[in-house]
C-alpha cells in the first residue's frame, strides 16, 4: 500500500524499539545509583512490551506491562527501600570477566541466526507444526477466538499448572524468608504470643505518630483519585480476567492487576490499612487455595474417570461448554494464587520499614 | 474401581500429590501436624512410585497424556526404566528425608515456619519429580524452576543456624537462574528448528531434517545450562557452601537428588534428543564431558581432603563423584552409560547416608568440623557405625555397593581403552580413601572429650533419624549382594538409549 516507503515501516519500528532497549539495557549495567536502576528497569519491560504488540503477541506484550513494568517495579522500589540507595561498585576482574562471558554467549546467539528462519516465514518449523495445529484444532476443540488461552490454560495446562506452583514457591520464599506480618518478624524471633500482647509492647504515643506518618494523609488529591481509581482497576482486573478466552489477558494478568489495585490503596492509606482490610493469614491461605483450586480441578477430572485436566469429563454430553467450564475453573486458580502472592511479597518487603515518608523517595 | 482409577493415573498423581500436598502442609498451623501430614503425601508418593516401577519392571513402558490430548498437542509423561530409576529415588528420599528430619528441623528453624517450610520440602520433591517423569522439553524448563525455586528457599532456611546460608542461598539463585535460562534459550532454539516441544518428536523431527547452527547453539544451551544445575566441574562453586550452610535435612535430600535429577536431564538430552551419533555431540563427549569429569574426580577430591568442615568435605566430594558419573556417560557406549547410572543410585545411597549420619551427630555433640567427631565411635556408636559403612562405600571397598559401580566403569573405561580414565578412577579413590580414613580415625582413634568426673559422654540419639540412616546403611551393602534392581535398569536404559540412536 505504502509505495512511497522502500522498506516496510514496523521494520523501522522494530529497530528503533530494539536500539531503544539495547541503550537502555547498557545504562542500567552502567549506573550505580539503584533507584535509577529500578526505574530503567520498568522503562525497559515497558520498551519490550511495545516491541512484543509489533511483533504481534499481544498477550505477552499485556504480560511484560503488568508484571514487568507494573508490579515488579513496585517490588524492586519496595526491596531497594531496605537496602542502599547505591550499588557497590565492581572489581575489574568482575567486570571483565562478566564481559567476556556476556560476549561469548552473544556470539553463540549470533551464530545461530545465520540458520534461522526469517521472521514471520510461514513454512518455518515454528508455524508450520505443532503452531498450525492448535491454529486448526482451537476452533473444533474448545472454540473459543483467543488460540494462546486455549494453549496456556487447556491444550498445555499442565504447563500453567506448575508456572502456578512456581510462583506460589516464590511467595513461600518471601513469606518464609522475610515473614509477611512484619510485627512478628520485627519483634525478634517471638513464638505465637497473640497479636495484642505484642502490641502492648509498643508505647500508645509510638503507636500515635507512626500511624499519622503511616498514610499520606497530607495528600489529599492522591487519596480521592485514588479511591475513584480502584475501583475501576479492580473491574479492569475482572474485565481483564473474564475476558481471556477473547482478548489477550488471563488470570496471571488479572491477578498482577488486581494485587495492583490493593498496593496502591496500601501506599496511598498505609499498610496498617491495608492489612486490616486483607490480614496476612488470608494473603497466606490465597496462595495456596488458587493452586489447590487448579489441582483440584484435575483431580475432579480423574475421579470423573478422565486424565488428570481432561476438562471435556466435566460434560461429556457438550465438550465445548465442558473445555470452557475447565478453562473457567483452572483460571480462577491462576488468578488467586498470583495476587495473593503479588501482595504476600509486597507485605513481605513493605511490611518491613513502617512509614513510607515523602523524602522516602 | 477407585483403585483403579488411583493406578491408571498413578503417573500424574505422582507429581500431583506431593504439590497439591504442599499447598495443604503450608496452611497447616501446627508444626507435628505440617510434618504427619507431609509424612503421608510423601508415603503416597513414593506408594505411587513403586506402582510405576513395577509397571516397568514387568517390561512395559507408561506413556500418560496430560488432559487427555495426544502428543504433540499436549504433554506427553513417559515413564522408562531410565526416569523410573530417578522417580522412585527421589521419592524415597524425600520420604527418608521428612522421616529423619523432625528432631534436626526443631532444632534449626523456627517453629511458627515448620508448616510453611514442610510445604516447600514437598513441593520441591514434586518438583524434582516431574522433571524426571516428564516427556515434554518445556515441561521441563517449569518443574525445573518448581525444584530450583523451592530449594534455594529450603537451602536459605539454614539461616537460623548460619547466616552464610542466605548468601550461599543467593549464590545458588543467581548461577540456578542462569542454568535455568540457557536451558530455556537451548528449548525455544530447538523448537525454531523442529516446532514441537515433545523429546521423542524433536529427536524424530531432528533426524529428519539433520543439525544447523541453530540445533547446535542450542545444543551448547542445554548442555551448559543443565552443567550448572549438575555441578558439572568448573560450574560446580555453588554446590559446597549451598549443602553445607542449609538444614541438614535439606543437605541430605539435595546431595542425594538434585544434581542427580539434572544429571538425568543431560541424559535424555545427549541421548534422546540429540542422538549420540552427531560429530559435534562425540566431540563434546571426548573433548569437554570426559576431561572435566576427570578434573573433577581429581581437583575436587584433593579439595575435599583439605576441608575442615564435615559437610563441605562431603559436598566437595560430591563434585567429585559427579564427574565418575559424567565419565560413564561421556564414554558413548552401553557400558559406560549403565556404570554411570548405577553409580548414579549408588552415590545418592551413601551421600544421603554420610549426610544422616553427619547431620546426628551435629544434633547430639553439635558437631561441624572434623576435630570435633573425635570419640564419636564411643559417644555415639550407631551413628558412627552408619557413617563408617557409608564412608566404605563411598571409597569403593568391597561388600558395599560403592565398589559394584566402580567396578563396573573401571571395566567400562577399559573396554573403551581409556586407560588415563582407568588412572584418575584408581587416584581419585586413594584420596577418597584419605578424607573418608581421616573421618574414621578420628572417630575410632581419638579420644572422646571428658567431662569434669572424667566419664565418657554418651548421647542418646533420637530414633526416627537413626532408622532413616540405617535403611540407607543396610541399602548401602544390600545392593552390592544384589545389585540386580539398579544395574537391570541401568542396562534396560543404557540399551534403549544408544540402541535407539545407533539404528
Amino acid at each position: 500500500m505504502e509505495m512511497s516507503f522502500p522498506i516496510d515501516i514496523f521494520v523501522i519500528i522494530d529497530l528503533i524499539l530494539i536500539s531503544m532497549l539495547l541503550v537502555v539495557g547498557i545504562s542500567i549495567v552502567r549506573l550505580n545509583n539503584l533507584f535509577v536502576i529500578v526505574m530503567l528497569y520498568g522503562v525497559y519491560s515497558l520498551l519490550a512490551a511495545t516491541w512484543f504488540v509489533s511483533l504481534d503477541a499481544v498477550d505477552v506484550a499485556f504480560t511484560e506491562a503488568a508484571v514487568g513494568a507494573g508490579i515488579s517495579t513496585v517490588l524492586m522500589l519496595g526491596a531497594m527501600l531496605l537496602t542502599s540507595r547505591e550499588a557497590k561498585p565492581t572489581t575489574p576482574i568482575r567486570r571483565w570477566g562478566s564481559l567476556l562471558i556476556v560476549g561469548v554467549t552473544g556470539i553463540a546467539l549470533i551464530y545461530a541466526t545465520f540458520d534461522m528462519p526469517a521472521f514471520g516465514d510461514p513454512n518455518s518449523p515454528a508455524n508450520s507444526y505443532v503452531g498450525l495445529m492448535y491454529l486448526k484444532a482451537t476452533i473444533t476443540d474448545i472454540s473459543i477466538p483467543n488460540v494462546v488461552t486455549a494453549i496456556l490454560a487447556s491444550y498445555r495446562g499442565f504447563d500453567t499448572f506448575g508456572e502456578v506452583v512456581v510462583v506460589l514457591t516464590a511467595g513461600l520464599g518471601v513469606m518464609l524468608i522475610l515473614g509477611i506480618d512484619s510485627r512478628r518478624s520485627r519483634s525478634g524471633e517471638v513464638e505465637d504470643t497473640g497479636e495484642s500482647a505484642e502490641d502492648a509492647n509498643e508505647p500508645p504515643a509510638v503507636k500515635e505518630t507512626t500511624k499519622q506518618i503511616d498514610a499520606l494523609n497530607h495528600h489529599i488529591v492522591l487519596q480521592v483519585v485514588a479511591k475513584m481509581l480502584i475501583p475501576i482497576i479492580i473491574l479492569y482486573a475482572l474485565y481483564v480476567h473474564f475476558h481471556g478466552d477473547y482478548g489477550p489477558g488471563g488470570g496471571f494478568q488479572a491477578g498482577v492487576i488486581f494485587a495492583s489495585a490493593i498496593i496502591l490503596y496500601s501506599l496511598i492509606f498505609g499498610m496498617d490499612q491495608t492489612r486490616r482490610a486483607i490480614p496476612p493469614k488470608l494473603v497466606q491461605f490465597g496462595s495456596a487455595l488458587g493452586v489447590l483450586i487448579y489441582g483440584g480441578t484435575g483431580v475432579i477430572t480423574i475421579l470423573m474417570g478422565g486424565k488428570f485436566l481432561d476438562y471435556n469429563m466435566l460434560d461429556q454430553s457438550d465438550t465445548i461448554h465442558a473445555q470452557h467450564m475447565g478453562i473457567l475453573m483452572i483460571e480462577v486458580g491462576v488468578l488467586v494464587t498470583v495476587a495473593s502472592v503479588m501482595l504476600s511479597i509486597y507485605y513481605g518487603f513493605a511490611g518491613r520499614y513502617r512509614q513510607l515518608k515523602d523524602q522516602n523517595w | 474401581m477407585s483403585f483403579e482409577i488411583l493406578l491408571s493415573n498413578a503417573a500424574a498423581l505422582v507429581v500431583v500429590v506431593p504439590l497439591l500436598g504442599g499447598a495443604i502442609a503450608m496452611l497447616l498451623g501446627s508444626s507435628r501436624l505440617a510434618w504427619s501430614w507431609s509424612l503421608i503425601c510423601a508415603l503416597a508418593t513414593f506408594s505411587l512410585s513403586l506402582v510405576l516401577l513395577s509397571g516397568v519392571l514387568s517390561g512395559e513402558n507408561i506413556s500418560y497424556e496430560m488432559g487427555a490430548w495426544v502428543s504433540p498437542l499436549g504433554i506427553l509423561f513417559e515413564i522408562d526404566a531410565l526416569n523410573v530409576l530417578l522417580i522412585t529415588l527421589v521419592s524415597a528420599m524425600g520420604l527418608l528425608a521428612l522421616l529423619y528430619g523432625l528432631p534436626t528441623i526443631d532444632q534449626e528453624i523456627d517453629r511458627h515456619k515448620h508448616a510453611m517450610f514442610f510445604g516447600t520440602f514437598l513441593i520441591c520433591v514434586a518438583g524434582l519429580i516431574g522433571v524426571s517423569i516428564t516427556g515434554d522439553a518445556f515441561n521441563v524448563f517449569v518443574f525445573l524452576e518448581v525444584s530450583s525455586i523451592s530449594t534455594y528457599v529450603l537451602v536459605a532456611m539454614g539461616s537460623k543456624q548460619n547466616r552464610q546460608a542466605l548468601t550461599a542461598s543467593f549464590n545458588y539463585l543467581i548461577l540456578g537462574t542462569i542454568g535455568a535460562t540457557f536451558f530455556v534459550i537451548g528449548v525455544g532454539l530447538l523448537y525454531m528448528a523442529t516446532g514441537t516441544l515433545n523429546m521423542v518428536d524433536i529427536s524424530r523431527v531432528l533426524a529428519e531434517t539433520g543439525s544447523d547452527r541453530v540445533v547446535r547453539a542450542a545444543f551448547a544451551f542445554i548442555v551448559i545450562g543443565l552443567g550448572l544445575k549438575i555441578a558439572m566441574f568448573p560450574l560446580h562453586t555453588w554446590l559446597p557452601n549451598a549443602y553445607s550452610f542449609s538444614p541438614s535435612m535439606i543437605g541430605v535430600f539435595l546431595a542425594s537428588t538434585a544434581t542427580k535429577v539434572a544429571l538425568y536431564m543431560l541424559i535424555r538430552f545427549l541421548y534422546t534428543v540429540f542422538s549420540a551419533g552427531q560429530s559435534f555431540e562425540t566431540a563434546m563427549f571426548d573433548y569437554v564431558l570426559a576431561p572435566m569429569a576427570v578434573t573433577a574426580m581429581i581437583v575436587c577430591s584433593v579439595q575435599a581432603s583439605f576441608q575442615s568442615d564435615v559437610r563441605r568435605l562431603l559436598a566437595y566430594s560430591s563434585v567429585a563423584q559427579i564427574g565418575y558419573m559424567l565419565l560413564g556417560l561421556s564414554m558413548g557406549t552401553v557400558a559406560g552409560l549403565a556404570a554411570g547410572l548405577i553409580h548414579l543410585f549408588n552415590h545418592a545411597l551413601m551421600k544421603g547416608a554420610l549426610f544422616m549420619a553427619v547431620g546426628i551427630a551435629g544434633l547430639g555433640l553439635g558437631v561441624v568440623r572434623i576435630s570435633e567427631m573425635r570419640g564419636l565411635g564411643k559417644t555415639m556408636p550407631l551413628t558412627a557405625a552408619g557413617l563408617t559403612i557409608a564412608g566404605l562405600s563411598l571409597m569403593g571397598v568391597p561388600l558395599t555397593a560403592g565398589f559394584i559401580s566402580k567396578y563396573y566403569l573401571v571395566i567400562a573405561a577399559l573396554e573403551n581403552g581409556w586407560w588415563w580414565a582407568v588412572v584418575a578412577i584408581v587416584v581419585s579413590s586413594v584420596l577418597a580413601i584419605f578424607y573418608v580414613g581421616r573421618m574414621i580415625e578420628v572417630m575410632y582413634l581419638q579420644e572422646p572429650p571428658k567431662t569434669a568426673d572424667d566419664a565418657v559422654v554418651t548421647v542418646r540419639s533420637p530414633i526416627l533419624p537413626l532408622v532413616a540412616l540405617y535403611v540407607l546403611v543396610i541399602a548401602n551393602v544390600w545392593f552390592f549382594f544384589d545389585p540386580s534392581l539398579p544395574m537391570g535398569l541401568a542396562n534396560t536404559a543404557a540399551n534403549e538409549l544408544i540402541g535407539g540412536a545407533g539404528s
